[in-house]
């Protein structure tokens, strides 16, 4: 892997870092004295990805715009290391008509056909369509793969199974990626799944399975290259399940009483600017400066999106049809 | 998640969140009958995301209060087995926007398996499930979707309002030999973290009891007009009752509290009385409740009506995320004003 390569992981993760560290800030600032979900500049349930940013950075960035991204409730790592605009995702969170659905998605439902980026709020149910995606791209001609993206709690839903026989049936560009942060809200893993590793479900249903125990970019990124050379060769469908960690709430205002892991959390942020650092990739100067500039695109973000108006009631009903 | 404290005082005037009133109507269901048991996502140690099951794990330990995989297809259909060999299953679907995934085991199965069985079969299961908006969960997490549930045959459905109706009808519901589908609304649990309206705190009797499924409650009485409504809605309309009352305007306003079966008897006196109805729905205007009360009133004497019947539902659009576009669709209190003085205009 070159030098370039690794610090533009780098970059990517202290991006989507720095994103909902100001979504953070902002989500609870104004929900005092008593603290009320729907009250605030941005309102509503919110799922942050911190410390799952390996997966994204190490999938997405051997994507193109031309490749689909489907993304679950917990989205922005994605949609950020898949390029989305950031002032089109601020303005979405903060329900402003600039969002990139205009006010009317919100943070579980960003859609950027540009970018062919999609998500969803319901367990699992961006897999099948990440396959019509596939679908569409083998049929057209084009080399372009679909990366569909669940946790590790959804793939117990039956749209995880019927979404891997299919693809594999019909020999689909699909990538499978599994983002196993150990909790489903509350549920561990092991209180959920009777198999230690997705891979070998992706196995048994004909698939490439890969499993990344480490939550390592670099190793996401191997993983991932494979597969999506793979599918762009038109040799199938692949899944990537990678031992990732969700360093905080399952949304934000979950106390997470039930939770015994909190002091064994390993944030791979910093480990990996260490790891950089200690290859003589990276220099505190130059941290310091990847940083700054994440937070200065962050803060041109967040300030378009403040700025922006709200949608017009009187609008509420465009866009029910085309 | 913790709820108001409210461990005090004597039986009659001991006051109950309605999340705490419907788990104490499950606790006193559960130790009363040992076929009751509770599955569902993170109902255990959670207690359930809107506190639908709090501290039963801690007393009925995890071979009662089961927390389940995602899998709601297996969930759902595992409950309606366990129902047909004799338990009391009470399943909780997290948000009621996700049926999608199982409802091929609700609705082909969960409940028509006792009429394809002429009647030998019974389905004795509690669906609770939590629904509605106004805290910016978007499309996926906001919606009531009742009108679905009650269209479907075979399922009867419950909405209590408040603490008390929440406790009777689940005490109810876990007793009825059908499969009860218990819609409760996140905006009258009581929840600490969520804006909340003084009447999810309520008077709620110690002892166990029932309140009967199918009855509508008056919970106001007037004479100009008959706002016909449930759940959340239900404190809306009494708040705008008393606003409209200070312009002359007298409502009375009904809580149907069921849906299935529906108390139209008590819409139809009501209406005879007032001659006006606006229905409050906080579901999808067409196609459903809020067209069903009209089809009750104009089925029996259209001439009851001295005013068209008027609806105040969601604008038939999905629920928007942005505040502004979710206040726009959903029955406010000051939407339920303008409309009512349209009626009586
Ligand atoms: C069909 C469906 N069931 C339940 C939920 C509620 N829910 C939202 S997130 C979640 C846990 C998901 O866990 P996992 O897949 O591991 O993703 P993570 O939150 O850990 O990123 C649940 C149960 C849902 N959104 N959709
Ligand atoms: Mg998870």
């Amino acid at each position: 892997m070159d030098n370039v390569t690794r610090l533009g992981l780098y970059k990517t993760m202290v991006l989507s870092r720095s994103f909902e560290e100001a979504i953070l800030r902002d989500y609870h600032a104004d929900k005092k004295p008593v603290w009320d979900i729907g009250a605030g500049l941005i309102p509503g349930e919110m799922h942050l990805s911190a410390g799952q940013e390996p997966v994204a950075a190490g999938v997405c960035a051997h994507l193109t715009a031309n490749d689909a991204v489907t993304a679950t409730h917990r989205p922005h790592h994605f949609a950020i290391a898949h390029g989305m605009d950031l002032k089109l995702l601020a303005a979405e969170i903060f329900g402003r008509e600039t969002g990139v659905g205009k006010g009317r998605g919100g943070h579980m439902h960003l859609f950027d056909p540009s970018i062919h980026f999609s998500c969803s709020g319901i367990i699992a149910e961006g897999y099948p369509p990440a396959l019509g995606q596939a679908f569409a791209f083998q049929r057209q001609g084009k080399d372009s793969v679909a990366v569909a993206v669940t946790g590790e709690g959804a793939v117990n839903q039956g749209a995880f199974h019927e979404s891997l026989n299919l693809a594999a049936l019909w020999k689909l560009p699909v990538v499978f990626v599994v983002e196993d942060n150990d909790w489903a809200i509350s549920v561990s893993r092991d209180a959920s799944t009777s198999v230690r590793s997705n891979a070998i479900r992706a196995t048994s249903y004909g698939i490439r399975g890969t499993r990344i125990q480490d939550n390592s970019v670099e190793g996401v990124w191997d993983a991932a290259k494979t597969a999506i050379e793979r599918a762009r060769a038109g040799e199938g469908p692949s899944l990537i399940e990678v031992h990732t960690v969700r360093l905080w709430g399952h949304f934000e205002g979950d106390a997470q009483a039930y939770r015994n892991d909190l002091d064994t959390l390993i944030d791979p942020i910093p480990a990996y600017a260490n790891q950089l650092e200690s290859d003589g990739i990276l220099t505190p100067e130059l941290a310091k400066s990847i940083a700054e500039d994440a937070k200065a695109r962050v803060d041109d973000a967040f300030e378009y999106a403040k700025s922006s108006p709200f949608p017009s009631a009187r609008e509420v009903g465009k866009y029910v049809f085309a | 998640m913790v709820l108001i404290d409210t461990s005090s005082a004597s039986v009659s005037t001991r006051r109950l969140t309605t999340a705490k009133a419907m788990v104490e109507g499950i606790s006193q269901e559960m130790e009363r009958d040992p076929s009751v048991f509770v599955l569902g996502e993170d109902v255990g140690a959670y207690g359930g995301i809107f506190s639908s099951t709090t501290g039963l794990l801690e007393k009925f330990g995890p071979h009662r209060v089961m927390d389940t995989p995602i899998s709601e297809t297996a969930f759902m259909g595992l409950a309606t087995g366990a129902a047909v060999e004799g338990m009391r299953p009470i399943v909780e679907l997290m948000f009621v926007d996700f049926f999608g995934v199982c409802m091929d085991q609700i609705y082909n199965h969960m409940a028509k398996i006792h009429y394809e069985s002429g009647g030998n079969v019974k389905v004795p299961l509690v669906l609770m499930t939590a629904v509605g908006g106004g805290y910016s969960d978007g499309a996926q997490h906001s919606q009531c979707l009742w009108g679905i549930f009650a269209h479907m045959p075979g399922l009867k459905v419950v909405v209590p309002s408040n603490p008390y109706d929440a406790k009777g009808l689940m005490i109810s519901a876990i007793r009825d030999d059908n499969p009860v589908v218990y819609m409760f609304h996140k905006g009258v649990m009581g929840l600490p973290w969520m804006a909340k309206n003084p009447r999810s705190l309520g008077p709620v009797p110690e002892k166990p009891y029932e309140v009967p499924i199918g009855k509508a409650s008056v919970v106001r009485t007037g004479k100009d007009m008959t706002i016909v409504t449930l759940s959340l809605s239900v404190h809306h309309a009494l708040d705008a009752a008393d606003d409209l009352a200070q312009h002359g305007i007298d409502c009375e306003v009904i809580d149907l509290r069921s849906l299935v079966p529906l108390d139209r008897e008590a819409v139809l006196e009501s209406v005879s009385k007032t001659g006006r109805l606006l229905v409050v729905d906080e579901d999808y205007q067409s196609f459903g409740l809020s067209g069903e009360l009209a089809a009750v009133v104009a089925e029996t004497d259209p001439r009851l009506l001295k005013a068209p019947v008027s609806r105040l539902a969601i604008p038939d659009v999905p629920i928007p995320y942005s505040r502004t576009l979710e206040y726009a669709v959903l029955p406010t209190m000051e939407r339920i004003v303008s409309a009512a003085k349209r009626v009586m205009a």
